[in-house]
């Protein structure tokens, strides 16, 4: 009899236990595994995966394990909605977080909305000014006014120069984050009194960029303001050596330059190019957990087909996943209510340093890098994790180094 | 003038590597009427192969892809014996041969990333990044190296079609089955070997595309509209309508990027094949 009674007990315990490990916190993402942001969408699922790790590592959210459902929206667009729409109706997830990408965070917004989730996002350009969603937060450190703060540390560099340069080329791809910075990028060029020279777009299926960077010299314009994806930016940086591009200062918003694979075959081509980052190597961005946090991220990435260095994006998916986590644990809830106040109200303590949102989501104030190439030695991958191959020229608060004016000796 | 010179010399730098991708589909949808919208995707996986290889070795990529052209005539050949059991010998090829190559089109995409990932991937020569000057122009390496290539590519092919007898045999096979049948050739193996021809010319097309810019498995979709519409406005299976149009279409795009906006260059450049095409709907080098 006794035999039997603790076979019941030992059933129960199990039972109990099977029921509580049953009952974790799922958190619900589509994200950009394949397609043309499949690089950067693997590398940010990589940073998400340590996050959790860590955080079960821990104990947990709320003493419950955290649990990933999510599936590849392959970069379309169209996949969105009905991935959220799973998610939530489906998959019943107590957390979202958002894909990679402006072109894919965009259209989860009204399935998000109208379920009044709090959507941490990960790098999407100025993509409430439309929505005005009030639980919208957006990791991307582009400022309260993205589309104009994303430029704005190139142009104040351009006006500080001595003789101050007078024209401006602006280039961008047409689609829908290369167009909105090239909006900004205009009203920062206008602000500071430079004259536009050259305002055109390219189709993002362009082969050969040398045509662009010719009709672009033809101009003859000071700065050279290009807003391009990845294989368009190296395409662009290729055709600005082989043509020779004169100008006194280059770059601005290119997509890909950030990524190790990039830069490495780059190499000496990117010399003084001045273009947007995130997150590089140099003293003054020393955050706390962000070496410990690449360190795993480099292991983890190792065969894996994805950005080695992860120095761009993993940080910052890193981070989205810790103010979601912060939040949960400061306010002991799932409700998005609380969630979405306690986001808009406290500072996170984060691997990309503090965050404090602004009303519309974004970052209370802008931490758009404008980081410059130095010294670049060709084929060498390890000079990029050191200090000194990128120096960060603005904002002053981050600065590392002082500028090389003009761009071509 | 400068510019003007300068255009022209992009346009056919380009244009000769838009015949190298197109080539080969010249042959598959131009003459053996074979919808093969997977062709751009076996140009990736010489791509890939010319990356591997100059990444491990540091083998140039142009001859990467050369040594391993007769691999891809073998594939080639497979993909064609698994096509005709499937489709063509009971005469569904035209909408199931679609699916099918639509299919191969995604089995290779993901292959591809599930095994190498989708970073993008770039090879290292030594002629990347420079250029040469004559005069007003000035040549990118990088687009001269692969105009060079794809020019004696071409033309071999061209030369072997219009000279060769199994070159002749495929000529004929697309004009007509029957008859060559009479003459007692086997339509299924000239077909097979031409097939294999097509895609043996996807390995360079790759190494060329790789040395252009950089790749990521689904970067062959951008090639599939022009590959096929190269093929068209040349005259379906007419190889040198074929150059001349893949040169037609890169002067225009080079020439619309350089003097009126590089967003107008693909809609100029197609607004070119449908003219064409109504003035003569058989193509530049069709037989009507």
């Amino acid at each position: 009899m006794k035999f039997v009674k603790v076979c019941f007990a030992l059933a129960v315990a199990a039972f109990a236990g099977l029921a509580a490990a049953a009952d974790p916190i799922k958190i619900g993402f589509g994200m950009a595994l394949t397609g043309p942001l499949g690089g950067n969408g693997k590398a940010a699922l990589i940073a998400m995966e340590i996050w959790k790790d860590d955080v079960n590592k821990a104990g947990g959210l709320l003493g419950r394990k955290v649990e990933f459902v999510y599936y590849d929206d392959a970069t379309q667009p169209k996949n969105v909605p009905s991935i959220y729409t799973k998610l939530l109706d489906v998959d019943k997830v107590d957390l979202v977080v958002s894909s990679y990408g402006t072109n894919v965070i965009a259209p989860a917004m009204a399935v998000v909305m109208r379920k009044k989730m709090a959507f941490p996002a990960l790098f999407g350009l100025a993509v409430n000014d439309q929505f005005g969603y009030d639980r919208y937060f957006q990791i991307m450190p582009a400022g309260p006014e993205p589309k104009t703060d994303w430029s704005r540390g190139f142009f104040e560099l351009a006006a500080a120069q001595n003789p101050k340069p007078k024209t401006v080329a602006i280039v961008a791809a047409d689609s829908e984050f290369a167009l909105n910075a090239a909006a900004g990028a205009r009203k920062n060029a206008e602000a500071k009194g430079f004259k536009i020279v050259y305002d055109k777009t390219y189709p993002p299926p362009t082969t050969d960029f040398t045509p662009i960077v010719r009709a672009i010299q033809a101009e003859n314009p000071d700065v050279v303001f290009v807003a391009s994806y990845p294989p368009d930016s190296a395409g662009m940086v290729k055709a600005a050596n082989e043509v020779g591009l004169k100008a006194k200062l280059f770059g601005g918003g290119m997509v890909g330059l950030q990524y190790a694979t990039f830069q490495k075959n780059l190499g000496p081509m990117l010399e003084n190019i001045v273009n947007y980052d995130f997150w590089v190597p140099a003293p003054t961005l020393n955050f706390p957990g962000v070496n410990e946090f690449l360190k795993k991220y480099q292991h983890e990435a190792e065969g894996k087909g994805v950005d080695p260095l992860g120095h761009y994006l993993p940080p910052y998916a890193y981070a989205y996943m810790q103010v979601l986590g912060q939040a949960v644990e400061a306010t002991k809830s799932l409700d998005q209510g609380k969630l979405a106040e306690y986001m808009h109200s406290h500072t996170f303590k984060t691997v990309v340093g503090d965050v404090k949102f602004g009303k519309n989501g974004e970052w209370a104030t802008s931490r758009m890098l404008m980081v410059q190439f130095r010294n670049i030695k060709p084929n060498d991958l390890e000079q990029f994790s050191k200090v000194g191959s990128r120096v960060v020229l603005y904002p002053p608060a981050f600065k590392s180094g002082d500028i090389v004016y003009p761009y071509k000796q | 003038m400068d510019l003007f010179a300068n255009a022209i010399v992009a346009g056919v730098l380009l244009g000769a590597f838009y015949a190298a991708v197109a080539v080969g589909l010249a042959i598959t949808f131009g003459q053996l009427d074979i919808v093969n919208i997977a062709h751009p995707a076996f140009v990736i996986v010489g791509s890939y192969i010319a990356w591997i290889v100059n990444s491990r070795l540091g083998i140039d990529p142009v001859l990467v892809g050369v040594l391993a052209s007769p691999l891809f005539f073998v594939a080639g050949a497979l993909v064609y014996r698994v096509y005709y059991a499937a489709f063509e010998r009971t005469g569904q090829e035209s909408l199931s041969g679609l699916a099918f190559f639509f299919g191969v089109m995604f089995i290779i995409e993901v292959s591809l990333i599930l095994v190498y990932g989708v970073d993008y991937r770039n090879v290292t020569a030594s002629y990347i990044g420079e250029s040469i000057e004559l005069g007003y122009v000035g040549i990118p390496l990088r687009l001269l190296v692969p105009f060079l290539a794809a020019s004696l590519m071409t033309g071999g092919v061209w030369l072997y079609l219009s000279r060769t007898f199994t070159g002749r045999a495929i000529l004929a096979v697309a004009q007509d089955r029957l008859a060559l049948q009479l003459m007692g050739a086997d339509p299924v193996r000239i077909k097979q070997w031409a097939f294999g021809l097509a895609i043996g010319t996807t390995a360079i097309a790759g190494a060329l595309l790789i040395i252009i810019g950089p790749v990521e498995p689904s970067v062959g979709r951008v090639y599939i509209g022009r590959a096929f519409a190269v093929v068209v406005l040349g005259g379906m299976g007419s190889i040198p309508g074929m150059i001349i149009a893949a040169l037609l279409l890169g002067v225009v795009e080079s020439f619309v990027s350089t003097f009126a906006g590089p967003s107008w260059a693909p809609a100029v450049a197609f607004g070119v094949l449908l003219l064409t095409l109504a003035v003569r709907p058989s193509g530049l080098f069709g037989r009507a």
